[in-house]
């Protein structure tokens, strides 16, 4: 961040008048989930306000690094510390891409049940009541131990560890995409039988469907990296997952050609209440991602402004 | 006795011996690993292990950042091609969907809106009319306005815009390059490894370093989808031109035709019914891809479908899928009545009398445009008369779960137990030595020891990458999915060849199936069978269910007329002809179709890891979500060598019988 303002900084001095934004599009990478798509029309309407040109570019997730890199990519908007968080430093670490700080949303991830599960498991969300009450989720696969569902591979987790580390009674099984893992969720919802899976947020599917994030002992970095720390004395990972920020990453070229759109990407933050109900607005009432950012942006005016004054 | 004594012959022994050797060990290779303490039994030494993906990733960085040729550098050269390809994609993205315009942002200036709707439905109407009827012409219109009416319209032209260059230049460069090996040997020789890792490296593989060389976009996408979809223009016309009867050439030379005449006026002609098949596989794998393009930037249609299912939203998937299916379906029938046209009539009279359908499409563009100014309905098609069956999918998705989920369930259960564990286990069982040996010894049995030899090696390079589990679980995945796929698709395709009526549905049915985004069905598969080797199986015989079919059919059709009269003759019974007859001179085609089969079963394993499989599938994604290009093309090259070595088994199966058959 530092070398980053120097940068913008040297931009400043070389040009006596103060620095012009280009007026070639910034281009925005869209991926494929409600969520990412509102963050990014958002930003993309703020810096119209802003007097910007922007143009959004259909992009894989991971594959979008590419892009950023060579300059053909210009701003990503959401790169989740839990999944993304590898490529984003391996793409920083390359010189080509700068991180633009935090987006102000925290991504949680947990396992989860649905509510019905409760009356099955009495003591719930307890992660022994769950342990307790494997057996309601085995499956021929998995028998005699229950079925956990977790998230593609790439996403690590430490499922497997955790498993093993408090002694549960629970098989991971890892779903391929985020589609499958939820595909699951419906159709286990739908017919109320047991499932126990890894469900994040922001996303629409707690909204969606009643239950709870199984409480597991509270995470510390100390507990993931120190074997002696938690219940367990001899096995790290014997706690609940971190949680951690989203984070916003773009070509290093965009502060020296866009400079003061550098500056409202810099400050845009959101919470995750904010995104949380947007996102349910799209993906549960059908509207349309721009009719929701509108309506924000409508509400909100002082916020948005405000990352645009400063 | 006797009897007995006939059928033990030297191969069945062979083959006996070698599947019982295989049995054993895979059945003891624990305990022999345990009895011997020798863990390299049943896992490749790490020491040993290549570390090719580093070198390949190493190498790729250079490429893209330092190789040069004195004038200009590598990637020059790959930014100059996609600049070049990019010209008539975007003129036909301007005017199917955005207008022509100029400037930016708040400066843009509108010089022409796009076609309006109603125009493009014009365009297509008489493009099916003059290509064949009025029939043609109705279907691609229906097609088409279905586009408007379900929401998908603007997807829909992004989709065409992509589908309209990808699919010439596959196609054109597929046939250049196909006569190119018919006329020299040593092309074809050169071509055919190529060929397979085409078809075989998923495209996952190689969709990083497409992107870093050709720049992020549309464009890089088109390239990905030529890359996918040429290989079978390229097998078909080689089979085709050869198939070109020797005693129309030697006519042809007689009247002293050059080699450029040869080409274009005898060979080509000659083999355009089965070029057409090529030209058809080109369509239905260039709109495959959309769904993967779409994931590197070429939006549309595929974009459609994912961020649907991303929702749960069934109906909005299935809904954008059959826009895919209809699309191909369209552009399918478009290009094959196209081809089977014969005479050009010449018209006279005045401009409306000789172009009549080129003067209504242009009064219809301009009054549309005219129109479209005051009136916006007829520009874009209003929102409001949009149809959604989303919410009917839903429900009848909910329904099948609640109703049918414990029947399924025990179905799954038996399959499961009976089939897909046993055979799992006897595949992951093989210790890698004898696996090796084993696939040198099958190779060498059937097509000679050199293939036996490159086999071998193949496999070798697969185990001292440390991918041997994952390619066993590939091998037991693709092994039985292709079995059932035969089991079923062969008789579909004999029963589409002697009954012609039943034979257009069934072969519709298999263009639709090869066209759905295995994406829509995927994700339902795995409501009802959960995330697992199960829902995998399932979405891969689902797939490679069409060249089995297919090729059955083509098969069966093309027995000689005279063969079938002698057969008649001697007095064959119809189910006598099926079986002495038909079969087995259709067995060339039907093992072409067994080999396609194979190919899409393992092109299709990617997406099986979508569901979540523990194969070379997951390998390559992994690969992919890291922006791994080393560990993507390693794993690929696996796949890739497993399609190889089994393409040229049953090839040099194809010959023995051809070779029996004398034919």
């Amino acid at each position: 961040m530092k070398h980053l303002s120097v940068l913008t900084a040297a931009c400043l001095a070389a040009t006596p008048v103060l620095a012009q934004d280009s007026s070639d599009p910034i281009k925005l990478t869209l991926h494929d989930w409600s969520g990412q798509l509102i963050t990014t029309t958002l930003m993309g309407e703020v810096l119209k306000e802003a007097g910007n040109n922007v143009e959004y570019v259909q992009a894989d997730y991971i594959a979008q690094f590419a892009g950023l890199k060579t300059g053909d990519l210009h701003l990503a908007m959401e790169i989740w510390e839990t999944t993304g968080r590898e490529a984003l430093d391996e793409a920083v670490g390359s010189g080509s891409v700068v991180n633009m700080g935090q987006t102000g949303m925290m991504a949680i991830e947990e396992w989860w049940y649905p509510a019905y599960m409760e009356e099955r498991c009495p003591g719930l969300p307890d992660w022994k009541a769950l342990n307790d009450c494997a057996q309601e989720f085995a499956t021929v696969e998995t028998a005699p131990l229950g079925r956990y569902l977790g998230g593609p591979v790439t996403w690590g987790g430490f499922d497997e560890e955790r498993v093993e580390a408090l002694e549960m009674d629970f098989e991971v099984v890892h779903a391929g995409t985020d589609a499958a893992l939820f595909a699951e969720l419906e159709a286990a919802y739908q017919r109320q039988d047991p499932i126990v899976l890894w469900v994040y947020a922001p996303h629409w599917a707690p909204a969606k469907y009643e239950g709870s994030f199984v409480a597991f002992p509270p995470y510390s970095a100390a507990c993931y990296n120190d074997a002696s720390v938690g219940m367990n004395p001899e096995a790290a990972y014997d706690c609940g997952k971190p949680t951690g920020p989203i984070w916003k990453a773009a070509w290093a070229g965009l502060p020296d050609q866009w400079p003061n759109a550098a500056k409202v990407v810099d400050n845009f933050k959101i919470s995750n209440e904010d995104m949380g109900a947007m996102v349910a607005d799209a993906d549960l009432n059908g509207k349309s991602v721009e009719e929701v950012v509108a309506a924000w942006m409508a509400e909100n005016e002082a916020t948005w402004k405000s990352w645009i004054a400063q | 006795m006797q009897r007995l004594q006939r059928h033990i012959t030297g191969a069945r022994l062979f083959w006996l011996f070698l599947f019982a050797a295989t049995w054993a060990l895979s059945q003891y290779s624990f305990q022999i690993y345990k009895a011997l303490d020798a863990r390299w039994i049943i896992r490749f030494p790490k020491k040993y292990q290549l570390s090719l993906d580093d070198v390949i990733s190493g190498f790729l960085d250079w490429l893209v950042n330092i190789a040069n040729f004195w004038l200009f550098t590598f990637r020059d050269l790959t930014r100059a091609i996609a600049w070049v390809i990019e010209i008539p994609y975007q003129f036909l993205r301007n005017l199917l969907i955005e207008g022509f315009q100029t400037g930016l942002g708040d400066a843009a200036v509108q010089i022409a809106p796009s076609l309006s709707w109603v125009a493009v439905i014009a365009i297509v109407i008489s493009v099916g009319h003059t290509a064949r009827d009025w029939g043609l012409a109705a279907l691609v219109g229906a097609c088409f306005l279905y586009l408007a009416v379900f929401g998908q319209w603007d997807s829909a032209m992004v989709t065409l815009a992509s589908v309209l260059v990808a699919v010439p230049i596959a196609a054109v460069s597929g046939l250049l390059l196909g006569i190119l090996a018919y006329r020299m040997l040593w092309v074809e020789k050169l071509l055919r490894p190529i060929l397979d890792l085409m078809q075989t490296v998923p495209v996952f593989a190689y969709l990083v370093p497409v992107l870093i060389l050709f720049g992020f976009g549309p464009v890089a996408a088109l390239i990905a989808t030529v890359i996918y979809a040429m290989p079978p223009m390229i097998r078909v016309t080689i089979v085709a031109l050869k198939g070109v009867p020797g005693e129309l050439l030697e006519a042809a030379r007689m009247m002293g035709a050059t080699p450029r005449q040869m080409t274009w006026k005898v060979l080509v002609p000659a083999a355009t019914p089965m070029l057409m098949v090529g030209v058809n596989q080109v369509i239905m794998l260039t709109l495959n891809m959309v769904i993967i393009a779409s994931m590197i930037g070429a939006g549309g249609l595929g974009f459609e479908v994912l961020a649907s299912l991303r929702k749960l939203d069934i109906g909005g998937g299935i809904e954008a899928g059959l826009a895919i299916v209809l699309m191909a379906i369209a552009l399918d029938r478009t290009s094959q009545a196209f081809s089977e046209r014969r005479l050009w009539r010449q018209r006279t009279g005045n401009l409306m009398q000789r172009h009549p359908w080129s003067m209504i499409v242009i009064l219809v563009i301009l009054a549309t445009f005219l129109m479209g100014l005051v009136i916006p309905a007829v520009q874009s098609y209003p929102d409001a008369w949009i149809i959604s069956t989303g919410a009917f999918w839903s429900q009848a998705m909910e329904w099948i779960n609640v109703t049918f989920f414990d029947t399924l369930e025990v179905i799954k259960t038996a399959l499961l137990r009976g089939v897909l564990l046993p055979v799992k286990k006897f595949f992951v069982g093989i210790p890698w030595l004898w696996g090796i040996l084993v696939t040198g010894l099958i190779a060498w049995q059937v097509a000679g020891w050199k293939l036996g030899v490159v086999a071998a090696l193949m496999m070798g390079f697969i185990a001292a990458s440390g991918l041997w589990d994952k390619a066993m679980v590939t091998l037991y995945l693709c092994g039985v999915s292709v079995f059932i796929a035969l089991l079923i698709g062969t008789p579909l395709g004999i029963w589409a060849a002697q009954q012609p009526r039943a034979g257009r549905v069934i072969l519709g049915l298999m263009d639709t199936l090869q066209t759905l985004p295995s994406f829509v069905y995927l994700i339902p598969v795995v409501m009802l069978f959960r995330v697992g080797d199960f829902s995998a199986m399932i979405a891969v015989v689902l797939y490679a269910l069409a060249p089995a079919v297919r090729y059955a059919a083509h098969g069966i059709r093309e027995v000689p007329l005279h063969l079938l009269e002698a057969g008649k003759m001697a007095g064959c019974r119809p189910l006598q002809l099926l079986w002495r007859v038909k079969l087995p001179l259709a067995t060339p085609q039907l093992l072409l179709g067994l080999n396609q089969t194979i190919m899409l079963a393992l092109s299709m394993l990617v997406i099986t890891a979508l569901v979540g499989t523990r194969d070379l599938g997951q390998e390559v994604y992994i690969a992919l979500t890291k922006a791994n290009a080393g560990q993507g093309i390693v794993a690929g090259l696996s796949v890739a060598f497993i399609a190889i070595i089994a393409d040229r088994i049953v090839n040099a199966l194809s010959d023995n019988q051809k070779r029996r058959l004398s034919l």
